[in-house]
């Protein structure tokens, strides 16, 4: 087959068919791939819910609150057992982490003591920051019970109680951000309730 | 051409990274653990497999002026193909590699193979071309995480060989380009050696 | 102040070369002379700037409302490729002698991972108009910053004697390493 030759029709033509083609391949990728998306959202989103308020019976993706702060939206989720409330979960972010955005998911017992708090999303670095996932490091076991009243939630060297991560205060100073901010949306949604 | 010689030249003649000196950014930013490393270096290979095959396809539909742009779509598109793929069934790596799936496309290896390569061989050619460059790119990234995890967090693909911290210089930016100079020092050594 | 803490932290905090990685090659391909580094500094900064405020006015106004926010990176690239020959075209027509300056760096700004990676960190991080064009801004500044000082590094490397092995790209990349050190002395200063 001989090369084309580039006349502006053929140029135009050309371009304007490949473009074509690739958008109809996204199309349906987008299509296909849709739905494992939103599952492996759903799917991190419950176990991180499962781990911070442990042992409910409802759904408590299914009972959400949205509240407005800092320029991005929280979630709350409601966990229950049977009627009683055992805790909500927090969906939480901060912009401060080594690595931009981190989201995390922090667990609050009825009277405001943290239960737990889990890492649903992060770029931060392996070895260094990810050390505040759980299991990699004991970095969010001190968290574990306290109440923020009582518990100043900033590192140490913010005169705060929290021992941050070594060589990694950046991300240690993010996680304390995202805590204080899960914090302020649960007591707000307290206070309207 | 001899098939074998044209898959194996990506892995130590012309490596993209340790000789040719090409897609150096996502090497330097995503090699913070060899996991990374090789996922990042999977996608890679699975774009430049992707669009060599589709370029070598159509080359002789496209005109010569529009050329660049008509690879660009092309590869764009399978960079979006891995990013969405991605999204859906290895979410965690996807977030960790973050910005540098999308930055696939702007990879000097992959539009530098679909220009040089497969614009003017047969698509088998141009697959085997592909699969080579991209495994070799896929080789250096592994190596050079593995290296910075090692020396940055004692661990050897996440399993922990040492407790307690190493040196964590390795897994900060500074030792992204310490490592991979001095690996530069080590492949020149080899090259030495061997001629 | 906010715009200013914008610009010390894409300048200094988390440098787009020595903290991002991004524009790699331009770093350790064109930094040999301060002369050309700083041609291409000139070139990465109009185009960085143009198509970071190009690319978010169509991602919202285009992407967002037909919600195709997936065609996203081919949107980008294309509108960077096309920006590149429109400004070239430009600059041959309205100003000869800087066309002669940064002419011959414009086609290698297309694969410069730094303006599309901007673009991209624009539109991730929810910027305003004014924030993104400011963003930016400081990030060509610290692009041409690191290349600059590293090109005049590697100017005086040229004169000192160093081992055959390490000649080149090697050494090159350990000054690089040494200059990300000093650069993370500036690291939580924001």
């Amino acid at each position: 087959m001989a090369k084309k030759e580039s006349t502006f029709l053929s140029m135009v033509l050309t371009l304007f068919m490949v473009t074509l083609v690739a958008a109809g391949l996204l199309g349906s990728v987008y299509a296909l791939t849709k739905e494992p998306i939103r599952l492996a959202e759903l799917k991190k989103k419950n176990e991180a819910i499962q781990v911070v308020v442990p042992g409910f019976d409802n759904e408590p993706s299914q009972e959400v609150e949205r509240i407005f702060m800092d320029g991005d939206s929280l979630y709350l989720y409601t966990a229950r057992l049977g009627e009683e409330i055992l805790g909500t979960a927090v969906e939480t972010f901060t912009n401060k982490g080594f690595s931009g955005e981190f989201k995390l998911m922090v667990g609050f017992a009825p009277d405001g003591s943290i239960i737990d708090i889990a890492v649903i999303k992060h770029a931060e670095t392996p070895g260094l920051g990810d050390k505040m996932e759980k299991g990699k490091s004991d970095f969010s076991v001190q968290f574990m019970g306290k109440h923020p009243d009582s518990f100043n939630i900033a590192v140490t060297k913010d005169r705060g109680d929290v021992d941050a991560i070594t060589a990694s205060t950046i991300t240690s100073r993010a996680y304390c951000d995202a805590v204080t901010r899960a914090y302020g949306a649960f007591m707000e949604s307290q206070k309207a309730n | 051409m001899n098939q074998w010689k044209n898959f194996s030249k990506g892995f130590i003649k012309e490596n993209a990274v340790f000789v040719l000196f090409l897609g150096l950014c996502p090497t330097l930013g995503v090699t913070t653990s060899a996991i990374n490393g090789l996922g990042m270096g999977l996608a890679t290979t699975f774009v430049l497999v992707m669009s060599n095959l589709v370029v070598s396809l159509v080359k002789n539909l496209i005109p010569d002026k529009v050329r660049i742009p008509a690879f660009i779509v092309i590869i764009a598109s399978f960079v979006t193909v891995v990013e969405l793929v991605m999204r859906g069934y290895v979410p965690g790596l996807f977030d960790a590699l973050g910005l540098f799936i999308p930055l696939i496309v702007v990879n000097c290896v992959v539009l530098g193979r679909a220009e040089a390569f497969a614009s003017k061989n047969t698509i088998w050619s141009s697959l085997v071309d592909g699969a080579g460059m991209g495994l070799g790119f896929t080789m250096a990234l592994t190596v050079l995480g593995a290296v910075r995890e090692l020396l940055g967090s004692g661990a050897f693909f996440g399993m922990k060989l040492i407790s307690g911290d190493a040196m964590l210089l390795f897994i900060l930016p500074p030792g992204a380009f310490l490592a991979l100079g001095y690996l530069l020092v080590l492949a020149n050594m080899i090259k030495e050696k061997t001629s | 102040m906010e715009y200013i803490l914008i610009i010390i932290s894409a300048v200094f905090v988390s440098n787009i070369v020595l903290n991002q990685f991004l524009g790699i090659c331009p770093f350790i391909g064109v930094s040999s002379k301060v002369e050309t580094a700083i041609g291409m500094t000139g070139a990465v900064t109009f185009v960085m700037v143009i198509a970071t405020l190009v690319t978010y006015l169509i991602y919202q106004s285009v992407l967002i409302p037909l919600g195709i926010v997936y065609m996203q990176t081919i949107t980008f690239i294309l509108v960077i490729a096309s920006l590149v020959q429109l400004v070239e075209i430009i600059l041959k027509k309205i100003s000869p002698p800087l066309y002669q300056a940064l002419g011959i760096f414009l086609p290698l700004i297309t694969t410069n991972c730094a303006v599309l990676g901007v673009a991209v960190l624009a539109v991730q991080k929810d910027f305003g108009l004014l924030e993104s064009t400011v963003f930016a801004i400081g990030n060509a500044i610290g692009f041409g910053l690191a290349l600059i000082t590293f090109s005049g590094i590697r100017e005086q490397l040229d004169l000192l004697n160093v081992p055959s092995r390490m000649k080149g790209v090697p050494i090159a990349f350990i000054v690089a390493g040494l200059m990300a050190l000093a650069f993370m002395g500036f690291a939580g200063i924001v």
